[in-house]
């Protein structure tokens, strides 16, 4: 069946961050980082494999983590690696039934308990440490 | 009172007096023979209590009732009512106008339903994966035979799956979802939640059988809990805190 036939929201709609809440937001961040460590270990693979032609292309490929792209691309790397690793955690949890609150009679407004403060803090935490861990990358890399 | 005649005073029987309006507009498509959805707008007065379902109501009254609009009960029971109000998935009955704050609203077909024309949509598919996960009790003996006339429960054992038989099936949790978005064959937070239900039963004693169908390569694996289901759901059913609950038991962190 085609698209229009099925009226599904596609890819626009699932990527959307904007409608619902930060939990939206953590899925869609948990998508993009996995996606970007994936790209990014596949990379690693190739760029210690040049170690396979020596020394001089070893070092040839090492020098383009030292440019400011390099560094800047690192500090991404690094920021999606503790999102990714934290809110993995979290996920991991929530997926087990853990903090996801416990059955009870809904009274209006009916703010649904797995929504809860407590996976709210582990996203927060999540973005801030990554946040931190980034800066501190930025600051090590520039500051030389 | 308005000057010059207004709706309410030249029909004598809608409810509105206001003067306050709102621009409606609805999505109009018939697959029979429209290629796009385009959408026409009204101006629709209203009152501090007015629905949306009310506005459309009031539009095919005076101005086109040729609008295609599903619903029944007027009370968030009958769950057929649901579209995309101001880009979220809301039933029209239970959604006040004043409480969206804004003086354009937008009312479309809700997503991840094919449409049979402009907002009412199709729920074959949302009956088929309701139905698959056997929304009954299964166990051998029936009422009818056992001694006690009656399956005995617990107040505490109702407690664990009452929030979930709240579901009236209105589709708003998979029309949020960000899995339904691309994925049409995916079981839903609807069948799923409901999957729970009768898990947490302690009637029920099919729970093998039920884990096994939505244990599927479109099952409950699909769901990442992104938690948009719970957000819109009118019923307070968190169909998200059943699924987690739900695979707790598949991952052996429940028993
Ligand atoms: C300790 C480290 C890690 C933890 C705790 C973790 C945890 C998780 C979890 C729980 C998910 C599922 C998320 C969901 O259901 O939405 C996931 C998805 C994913 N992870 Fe990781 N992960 C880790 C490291 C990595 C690494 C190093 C890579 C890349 C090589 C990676 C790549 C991915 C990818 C591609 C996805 C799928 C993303 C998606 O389609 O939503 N992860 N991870
Ligand atoms: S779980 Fe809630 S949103 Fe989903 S069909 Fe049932 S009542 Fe509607
Ligand atoms: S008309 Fe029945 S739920 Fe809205």
């Amino acid at each position: 069946m085609t698209n229009q036939d099925e009226n599904k929201e596609g890819i626009g709609g699932m990527i959307n961050p904007r409608r619902y809440g930060i939990e939206r937001v953590a899925y869609l961040l948990m998508r993009l980082s996995g996606l970007g460590l994936l790209a990014y270990f596949i990379g690693h693979i190739y760029e210690t494999s040049t170690i396979l032609k020596g020394q001089i292309g070893w070092n040839e490929f090492l020098a383009l983590t030292q440019t400011n792209a390099g560094h800047a691309i690192l500090a991404i790397v690094i920021a999606m690696c503790v999102f990714h690793t934290v809110n993995g955690i979290r996920v991991m949890l929530g997926h087990g039934g853990v903090g996801v609150g416990k059955p009870a009679r809904p009274d209006y407004p009916y703010i649904p308990a797995s929504q809860n403060i407590r996976h709210k803090m582990g996203i927060y935490s999540a973005i801030i440490l990554a946040a931190i861990a980034m800066m501190y990358g930025l600051a090590v890399m520039f500051g030389e | 009172m308005a000057q010059t005649p207004s709706l309410a005073e030249e029909s004598g029987s809608t409810p509105f007096s206001s003067s306050q309006s709102i621009t409606l507009r609805i999505a109009r498509y018939n697959p029979q023979h429209d290629s796009a959805k385009s959408f026409m707008e009204f101006q629709v007065p209203y009152e501090k209590w007015t629905t949306v379902l009310e506005a459309i109501l009031e539009v095919k009254k005076h101005f086109d009732h040729s609008v295609a609009v599903r619903y029944s009960c007027r009370q968030a029971t009958c769950g057929s009512c649901g579209m995309i109000i101001n880009g979220k998935p809301r039933l029209a009955c239970f959604t006040k106008i004043s409480e969206l704050n804004s003086n354009v609203i937008t009312v479309e077909p809700m997503n991840n339903f094919p449409i049979i024309r402009d907002l009412a949509v199709k729920f074959e598919r949302l009956f088929d994966t309701h139905h698959k996960i056997k929304p009954y009790l299964i166990r051998d003996d029936t009422e009818i035979t056992t001694n006690t006339k009656e399956f005995l429960q617990s107040p505490e054992e109702l407690e664990q799956y009452i929030q979930f038989s709240n579901c009236i099936k209105c589709g708003l949790c998979n029309s949020a979802c960000p899995t339904m978005a691309t994925d049409s064959s995916f079981v839903g937070p609807q069948a799923l939640a409901q999957a729970y239900r009768y898990v947490a039963d302690s009637r029920d004693k099919g729970k093998d059988n039920r884990l096994k169908i939505i244990d599927d390569s479109h099952g409950i694996w699909r769901c990442h809990f992104a938690g948009s289901c719970s957000q819109v759901c009118p019923k307070g059913v968190d169909p998200a805190m059943g699924i987690q609950l739900l695979r707790g038991y598949m991952l052996g962190f429940r028993s």
